[in-house]
């Protein structure tokens, strides 16, 4: 399978997998840190990546906005917006029974679909092209697009800084804390609603950093875009072990990687792209089920 | 014997009301089948395939606690095998028109009800593959592997030329499905979950939802009895899901899309996560209530032309009618109450009771 696939393509799809790798773990950081500390599959996390990016687009092909401004007010908006989605559908339902909150999320991640669908219609929106980052820049025999190399760059400053803010700071303890032991951080005055918002803005800033690279990339931007990409960005984060921000980045890769080298070696295989997600997911959870980087989890009475 | 009554209800019993109310159920469905158009018989065919899927739904995530979004890869599995054993062997060659249909199936053709039946147990046999690794672990790891394999199949089904023709999907599947079908089946699986629910089987999945834990310690086998729940729920879909490809008579991945799942969510959770009787009446609700509510994707056709009606309305007060009732009912129409005789006179007498104390209230003139 590997004849006629010479080294400098081989180094082509390796480049292409680290920075569709690196897209993914953006996104998963955001499902790690809800799940760490609510114990939730944020099903709506991939539809807030969706809206982030319309959020760019509009800030752009729209209003014609500077792209640093677009930046700062897509970041802004989305963790906004995930934030309110807490507060709203998550917050009232803290004491209720776990199905009901995955319900809730559930509903809004069909909502936000729906409106999305409602208000902007269903159709494909081009994305802007950036000619800076896109433009492919030739190293030898090599062709890479500037933004892919940017995504990791990127990506690692922001696995570096967030594992810095849990590590070292008074919010990042909380939210150890918090993750710990739920009651007992309420307990020593640990004011969880904060911690819990602090968690979704950050979450959802990522995911908006990560829908403006990922329409760099793949410039088209639908209302369903978040729909598989979420999934796979959860599966991300529950192959590094969920709860767990080193776990989620080295998900993504591990994804990203298998996803494109899957195809480069076996083309006749590229229908089932976005089932390789699964593939894994079942193994892991049959072999490693607290993920590579996981803890075991031990349930208390 | 005496162990098999013990496990299989002995003790329900059969209201004379009941058996009154089915027959009267059996002749609506004959006068039915006699007077209405095709799209209400259509529209009704649905509902009862609604209440069997959101049944065998409701039988996992409201009375076993387990949180699963399947039912749309379940239903494709059910679909596609009625599908494909079901269409005339003559006009397999002029719908497999791109590639012809593979050898080994080119020349099968089974009954419906064999069909159906096939259509279940592979429903049911892939649900055993998916709660294999999902049961042995704590977490909702169950709802990503199950929304997951909805998409796999649809993957899978586009992909696999020879035996779904792919994207284009299988045409001119014999629409066998009448009213005495749909609702035959509909009201023999009422029956069936009824008599589960209220086995030994029943009350273990119940235990399940309350606290896994100390159905573990009470000696419940949580990895054997999720299982079972989540495998007749795929039988269910998959039964489901064949009467809705011999309903439209045609089948195509894009039908299966997983949103499609989110309809039996809306039933489950406006029924009453737990309550047989609720998803009965909300899966009536959900299907009338989507036709009915096509209105808000049209245009305004008199009086001003306002432009918050237009495409996708409809689903936006869905989705936002299943937030509603999360929020704020949690416990939907019936919570995990079920429409039983004595249940309606209960209810009957408190209204009546509720309104003697008004009454007596607005002569005594004084509130409460």
């Amino acid at each position: 399978m590997v004849i006629g696939m010479t080294l400098e393509t081989f180094l082509q799809q390796l480049i292409n997998g680290l920075s569709l790798g690196s897209l993914y773990a953006l996104i998963a950081i955001g499902y790690t840190l809800v799940y760490g500390i609510l114990r939730l599959i944020n099903f709506a996390h991939g539809d807030i990546f969706m809206m982030a990016a319309y959020f760019a687009y509009f800030g752009i092909a729209v209003f014609f906005l500077p792209w640093y401004v677009t930046i700062f007010i897509t970041i802004a908006l989305t963790a906004l917006l995930g934030v309110s989605i807490e507060r709203m559908a998550y917050r009232p339902l803290r004491d209720a029974p776990k199905t009901s909150l995955l319900i809730s999320a559930i509903g809004v991640s069909f909502l936000l679909e729906n409106l999305a669908t409602y208000l902007f219609s269903g159709k494909p929106q081009a994305f802007p092209d950036f000619p800076l980052m896109t433009t492919p820049i030739n190293y030898g025999s090599l062709t890479i697009q500037p933004v892919s190399i940017l995504i990791p760059i990127v990506t690692f400053i922001i696995m570096i800084g967030l594992l810095f803010l849990i590590n070292h700071t008074k919010v990042g303890m909380a939210m150890r804390a918090v993750a710990v032991d739920y009651d007992t951080a309420k307990l020593m005055g640990i004011k969880i609603n904060g911690v819990i918002s602090s968690t979704f803005a950050i979450g959802s800033g990522l995911a908006a950093v990560g829908a403006i690279l990922w329409c760099m990339k793949y410039p088209s931007v639908l209302p369903l875009m978040g729909v598989v990409i979420g999934l796979k960005c959860f599966i991300a984060a529950v192959i590094g072990g969920i709860g767990n921000v080193k776990g989620a980045v080295l998900g993504g890769l591990i994804l990203g990687f298998s996803e494109v080298l899957m195809v480069a070696f076996f083309p006749a295989l590229t229908g089932y792209r976005d089932a390789i997600a699964f593939v894994i997911l079942i193994i892991i959870l049959l072999f490693l089920p607290n993920g590579i980087l996981g803890k075991k989890q031990v349930e208390k009475v | 014997m005496e162990n098999i009554q013990h496990r299989f209800g002995a003790y329900i019993k059969i209201h004379w009301k009941t058996i009154v109310f089915l027959g009267v159920v059996l002749i609506t469905i004959g006068l039915v089948d006699q007077f209405v158009d095709s799209y209400i018989r259509r529209l009704l065919n649905l509902c009862a395939i609604y209440t069997i899927i959101s049944l065998g739904m409701n039988l996992v995530n409201g009375f076993t606690g387990q949180f699963s979004l399947g039912q749309a890869g379940f239903m494709a599995v059910g679909a596609y095998t009625v599908a494909v054993f079901t269409v005339p062997i003559e006009a397999r060659a002029t719908i497999f028109y791109l590639a012809p249909m593979s050898p080994l199936l080119a020349n099968i053709h089974l009954p419906f009800i064999v069909a159906l039946l096939l259509g279940g147990l592979i429903s049911a046999g892939f649900a055993f593959l998916i709660g294999s690794p999902c049961f042995r672990l704590r977490g909702d790891y169950l709802a990503i592997a199950t929304l997951g394999f909805s998409e796999i199949i649809r993957i899978v089904f586009t992909n696999t030329q020879t035996i779904t023709n792919g994207a284009l999907g299988i045409k001119s599947i014999p629409t066998i499905t009448s009213l005495w079908w749909t609702y035959g089946i509909a009201i023999i699986i009422i029956v069936l979950t009824v008599l589960l629910i209220n086995s030994s089987y029943g009350r273990a999945f119940k235990s399940i939802r309350e606290d896994e834990i100390a159905a573990e310690a009470m000696g419940v086998g949580l990895f054997k009895t999720k299982m079972t729940s989540f495998m007749i729920s795929a039988f269910f879909t998959g039964i489901g899901g064949g009467l809705f490809a011999a309903l439209l008579g045609t089948v195509d991945p894009k039908q299966f899309y997983f949103t499609l799942t989110y309809n039996f969510l809306l039933i489950i959770v406006l029924g009453g996560m737990g309550s047989i009787s609720g998803t009965v009446i909300a899966s009536f609700i959900v299907t009338l209530g989507q036709e009915w509510l096509r209105f808000l994707d049209e245009p305004m056709a008199f009086g001003l032309d306002l432009p918050i009606f237009r495409p996708g309305l409809r689903m936006v007060v869905f989705s936002a009618l299943l937030m509603v009732i999360v929020l704020f009912y949690r416990k939907g129409l019936m919570g995990t109450n079920e429409l039983t005789w004595d249940f309606i006179d209960k209810k009957i007498k408190t209204i009546k009771s509720k309104f003697n104390r008004k009454k007596t209230s607005t002569q005594g003139g004084d509130d409460k």
